[in-house]
């Protein structure tokens, strides 16, 4: 296998569907039809290819592993770079096993330019495996701001009545990061003269230096993650997102920031990253609480699940700057659980859009009398994302209490009450529109999930029961990765603290 | 055999919950019933062998999270205390679904209730059987999920829906405890896994724990964390609010889960965590502190409540009390020990009473009962052996266990034992008052029903009445069967290592209180009867005259201590009103006009100054220029001289 560029294939399949896509004839009908198909079929083919990282995967390095480098601009040190290692595999897989489901979930609600919107899609799904694959800074960058476009037009072309303010909200926030991480981008390939990533890794850079890259790349990164307060783009993109929108923001783009963190921010840098701790911390504990008690009062489905997932990722933010085995271990598996959890939840609320185009949570009530099915799997789903034990939801918010608890007991505990909050925001949710008499007239004809929004559902409530009750296969996959995140840490922490006391000796 | 105890009922809910609809009413009953009876045939067994024979032992099953030293598996961990509560657990869980059978006939989701129930024993087995504390916070939030899903099962209803949020909430704010516990421990310890713990502990006695910028005295800490949890589970004051409400649910739902079991998972882990709750003194006392303070505060609101279900709710917290006084003052066994005993009478009285609702069409309300012990006579006796039983009379279960609790209590001869031994005397006349109370008030007395609802009354069907009498048997000869085992002579030999005693033993020093202690719990019984007597048989004025005298304290208690009304003002509408403001001014009012909307409009403002420049006339430019050089002049000037 390894002397298949299997990185490159999973990446730029996608793009072999569109070629297809667009050479679709005939009438609008049969255009329509075979957009769908093919769109598909190309996702599905990704994940299958995708299917032979899980497997020919070695848990036992840190290395890049199925690592590919052609030169692209000689001279300069940019190469086109793929590889993966621990941090990063899982993602790639997050991201090859969602897009086929999202797929599946704009096959009726999506109605016009369906050729259009899934070519859109499928570029997308090439910019966010080549993100994650991605071992040249360039590379990265080019990714990580191309990911912006499909989902800007996914967002702007098929949303909401309010489109336009979601789509420019969104555009102002992440161009004001990007400009800074492009200046960071800039600075290091000044001080290091590469952009190859395992090579920047091993560069230091002096520690003035890292505290304004840094905050550069903070810039890009809390916009992304989101982390507060730059997180009021995200409830607005998520309203007016299609459904499949929704889960891409969710499950993979929201992943984005916080991958950057571990990728970029703190191995490259880790005395300004042992630095702003504190501050990372206190974001993150403010996200956890306030956008709680804001989720807590919303009337839109999607604006409530939007909230929670800024503070699931306040547990991420933490988790990461812990630099704790648990904790690292724990918020990547945070970010892998809210993927699958957060996407499940908005295809649970696209399931009832589709039927009655509202998300205004007091429109439903006593879903349960017609829709047991839909009722199960909600349920199994909020109680994901409450973090009940034996869901995946558990297992990163155990570790990350864990990881927290070892550095910094305040904040374990105030981020603990996020355990409280959550379930007093979700549960009030769910008992809204599930629970309840059946009164409302236009409930009364609503029919269960379809056969295909059963086989939507099937694949995550197996990954979501499986990562929680078996957890070990990813966590395998992780360790030593992680192992030797932290380790790097802890040697450029222990040499920046011997450093002056050498300056003073000479 | 371990694995299938456990295994089944999750089997059965699977199957029920599933595939309901193919079973069918009746075939879901069925599988179900049969599951959890073969199980609670085989815990009889494994009892035995594990408390008489050979001794503990430990199934692991798989691998659950592993991550650098932090390793959890999945594994059965069987000594007498699992076995105690396997046995107990499935036994009444068994009675419970075949009870269900009858009193669920006329609902529409049976197969789904059932499911709930199997789903119930299933997480609280695990809870159980746990081998570390990661798998009994599985086991434990497991049991939190069903009892949601059980006290909200008739979701038609905006009470139970309330109820049943209420209750997770509730209970989620002490596993808030046991959560941090949890880290605590493994930051201490480098596991999770209980024996790990327990052989770590002695060493660790003395050390202190930073935490939140303090150094506190490390085992205390991580006891208290934990007792948080325990707080929650089992309704202790403070965080009880949820149990009254939880009767929403249907009434064998209140038997099973609301009485006999999982209110008890906070005495038992306690118990379980003995060997690190004996370390810390300060921890023992706040356990039986809070223990005999919802003793007797849950006491006296049982005494004015009107609902049948609410006086045995607070009666449950109350005996709850008990057993945590009992923990605190050391006497783990005998805390055990009531928490089996009373399984069987408090699940008895609660089923005896939805048996009185079922005869008297859905009627909860006791001053809408009365003169009705002649159409019901078996469920009448039913609730008699359960009252005295609850009350302590000789012979009867309770008797042993609580006998055996407040003489542990005056046996420990400390301050907090005797705070116990009289709060716990004192709730023990209230018992007997409030028993009484609602034996008479339902049963005795001029009919207060309408002529429809008393010419409807009927015994209930033998489905019902059989495991009813099952539990008669307990409740009467469980106290008599155990003694021996559980607290007397044989205890040592029963509970191997299972549960841990440093220094001396308060079961020993309880056998050797003065007679007076001993006697004392049954004279104050008698007397609590006898005043109930008086007071609704034969003076029925005397009541309401004693409520407009002391009109502040009825209605305190009537209002249940206004717990509620207070954590409504705030906790509940400060959350709400704090999350509009965060959201409206904060999101909205701040960030966004700074931010993004700020930016746009400045760029807006900005352009149409730029835009007014620009006003075509040649003399506005030939200005600007002149300015513009003046001032570039101006400055390069200053700056050579400088």
């Amino acid at each position: 296998m390894n002397e298949w560029p299997l990185l490159s294939i999973i990446t730029f399949l996608p793009l072999v569907g569109v070629v297809f896509i667009l050479m679709i004839r005939g009438d609008e009908e049969i255009v329509t039809r075979n957009a769908r198909n093919v769109a598909l079929l190309t996702a599905g083919a990704t994940f299958v290819m995708s299917l032979f990282l899980w497997f020919g995967f070695e848990n036992g390095t840190a290395e890049f592993q199925f690592a590919e480098q052609n030169d692209w601009l000689p001279g300069t040190g940019i190469s086109y770079h793929m590889g993966v290692d621990g941090l990063s595999v899982l993602f790639v897989l997050l991201s090859t096993f969602l897009t086929p489901i999202c797929i599946l979930a704009s096959w009726e609600s999506i109605k016009t330019r369906v050729k259009e919107y899934m070519i859109a899609f499928l570029i997308l799904e090439t910019m966010m495996v080549g993100m994650f694959c991605a071992l040249d800074f360039v590379l990265f960058y080019v990714f990580f701001e191309g990911v912006l476009v499909p989902m800007f037009i996914l967002i702007g072309v098929w949303g909401g009545s309010r489109r336009v303010y979601a789509a420019f909200k969104f555009f102002l926030y992440t161009l004001a990061g990007s400009v800074l991480m492009l200046v960071a981008l800039l600075a290091m390939f000044m001080d290091a003269g590469t952009t190859d990533i395992p090579a920047l890794l091993a560069h230091h850079f002096a520690p003035g230096l890292q505290m304004w890259l840094f905050l550069a790349m903070l810039a890009s990164f809390a916009v992304k993650v989101p982390m507060w307060p730059v997180h009021t783009w995200l409830p607005d993109a998520h309203v007016e997102a299609p459904t499949a929108g929704s889960v891409i923001l969710a499950g993979v783009l929201l992943k984005m920031g916080a991958y950057g963190f571990v990728r970029f921010s703190v191995p490259m840098l880790p005395q300004a990253a042992a630095e702003f701790t504190p501050l990372i911390y206190g974001l993150s504990v403010v996200a956890v609480i306030y956008t709680s008690l804001v989720a807590l009062v919303q009337e839109d489905m999607k604006k409530l699940i939007a909230y929670s997932s800024v503070a699931h990722m306040g547990f991420v933010t933490i988790g990461i700057f812990t630099m704790t085995t648990q904790g690292v271990t724990g918020a990547l598996y945070q970010m892998l659980s809210h993927g699958i959890v957060a996407g499940a939840l908005f295809l649970c609320v696209g399931v009832v859009y589709d039927r009655l185009h509202t998300r205004e949570i007091a429109r439903y009530g006593g879903l349960l009398h017609r829709m047991p099915k839909y009722a199960l799997v909600f349920m199994l789903f909020m109680m994901a994302s409450v973090g009940l034990p034996g869901t995946s939801g558990f297992v990163g918010e155990l570790l990350v209490i864990l990881g927290a608890f070892q550095v910094n007991t305040p904040v374990a505990a105030l981020m603990s009450t996020g355990l409280v909050l959550g379930a007093c925001y979700m549960l009030y949710l769910y008992r809204r529109i599930i629970f309840g008499k059946l009164e409302k007239e236009d409930l009364k004809a609503l029919p269960d999930m379809s056969g295909r929004e059963v086989l939507m559902f099937a694949p995550l409530v197996v990954v979501v029961l499986w990562m929680g009750i078996y957890p070990m296969p990813f966590l395998d996959m992780m360790s030593a990765s992680v192992d030797n995140l932290i380790a790097n840490f802890e040697t450029a922490r222990a040499a920046a603290e011997t450093a002056p006391a050498l300056l003073a000796l000479n | 055999m371990t694995v299938a105890i456990v295994f089944l009922p999750l089997l059965g809910a699977i199957l029920a919950g599933l595939f309901g609809r193919f079973l069918g009413r009746r075939g879901s009953q069925i599988l179900t019933c049969l599951l959890l009876a073969v199980s609670a045939l085989l815990s009889i067994p494994l009892l035995y062998k594990v408390g008489f024979g050979s001794g503990p032992f430990t199934v692991v099953l798989l691998d659950w999270i592993h991550v650098g030293t932090f390793n959890v598996s999945w594994a059965l961990k069987v000594d007498t205390l699992t076995a105690v509560m396997l046995f107990t657990v499935t036994m009444i869980s068994a009675l419970v679904h075949i009870y269900s059978i009858g009193y669920m006939s006329h609902d529409p989701s049976v197969p789904r209730f059932m499911s709930y129930l199997s789903l119930f024993t299933f997480f609280m087995l695990m809870l159980v059987t746990a081998d570390n504390l990661v798998q009994m916070f599985f086991g434990w939030e497991g049991v939190g999920l069903s009892s949601y899903l059980l006290i909200g099962f008739w979701s038609d209803r905006p009470s139970a829906n309330a109820a049943a949020i209420k209750a997770f909430v509730v209970n989620r704010v002490g596993d808030f405890g046991f959560m941090l516990g949890i880290a605590g421990i493994y930051l201490s310890f480098d596991s999770a896994h209980l024996d790990t713990i327990f052989a770590a502990a002695p060493a660790m006695a003395g050390q202190s724990l930073h935490l939140f910028g303090m150094d506190l005295p490390l085992i205390t800490t991580l006891c208290l964390l934990l007792f948080l949890g325990a707080m929650g589970k089992s309704a202790q004051i403070g965080l009880h609010t949820w149990l009254p409400d939880a009767m929403e649910g249907p009434t064998p739902v209140s038997a099973l889960i609301h009485a006999a079991t999982m209110v008890t998972a906070g005495v038992f882990m306690v118990a379980r965590m003995s060997p690190l709750f004996e370390l810390s003194e300060a921890a023992l006392s706040t356990v039986a502190f809070i223990g005999a303070t919802t003793a007797i505060f849950a006491a006296t609101v049982a005494c004015t409540q009107n609902d049948i279900k609410k006086v045995i709710a607070y009666s449950t917290c109350s005996q709850l009390g008990y057993m945590f006084f009992a923990l605190g003052v050391g006497a783990y066994p005998a805390a055990i020990f009531h928490l089996m005993t009373h399984a069987f009478f408090k699940a008895m009285l609660f089923l005896g009473a939805g048996s009185v609702i079922h005869a008297m069409s859905d009627e909860q309300d006791m001053r809408r009962m009365g003169g009705i012990w002649k159409n019901i006579k078996v469920t009448y006796a039913i609730m008699w052996i359960g009252s005295l039983s609850l009350a302590g009379l000789p012979v009867f279960a309770g008797y042993y266990s609580k006998d055996m609790i407040l003489e542990a209590a005056w046996g420990a001869h400390s301050a907090i034992g005797q705070y116990a031994f009289w709060m716990g005397a004192a709730a023990a006349l209230l018992t007997a008052f409030y028993s009484w109370r609602l034996l008479f008030m339902t049963f005795h007395g001029a009919p207060r029903a309408d002529e429809k609802v008393m010419a409807h009354i009927h015994e209930s069907p033998l489905v019902m009445l059989i495991p009813l009498g099952l539990l008669a048997v307990g409740a009467v000869f469980a106290g008599m069967a155990g003694y021996d085992a559980f607290v007397g002579e044989d205890r040592m030999h029963f509970w191997k290592a299972a549960l841990a005693v440093v220094g001396p033993d308060p079961i020993e020093a309880a056998h050797h209180v003065g007679e007076a202690v001993k006697l004392l719990p049954v004279v104050i019984a008698l007397v609590g009867i006898g005043v109930a007597y008086a007071f609704y048989m034969a003076r029925p004025a005397w009541p309401g005259r004693l409520a407009a005298m002391l009109p502040g304290v009825y209605r305190l208690l009537l209002n249940k201590w206004y717990f509620d009304e207070a954590y409504e003002a705030l906790f509940i509408r400060p959350a709400f009103a704090l999350g509009r403001i965060l959201w409206k001014q904060g999101d909205v009012g701040i960030i966004d006009r700074l931010g993004p909307d700020g930016v746009s409009w400045a760029a807006r403002q900005v352009a149409r100054r730029t835009a007014r420049l620009q006003s075509g006339y040649v003399y506005h430019y030939a200005f600007a220029m002149i300015i513009g050089l003046a001032v570039f002049v101006t400055a390069y000037v200053i700056g050579m001289e400088g």
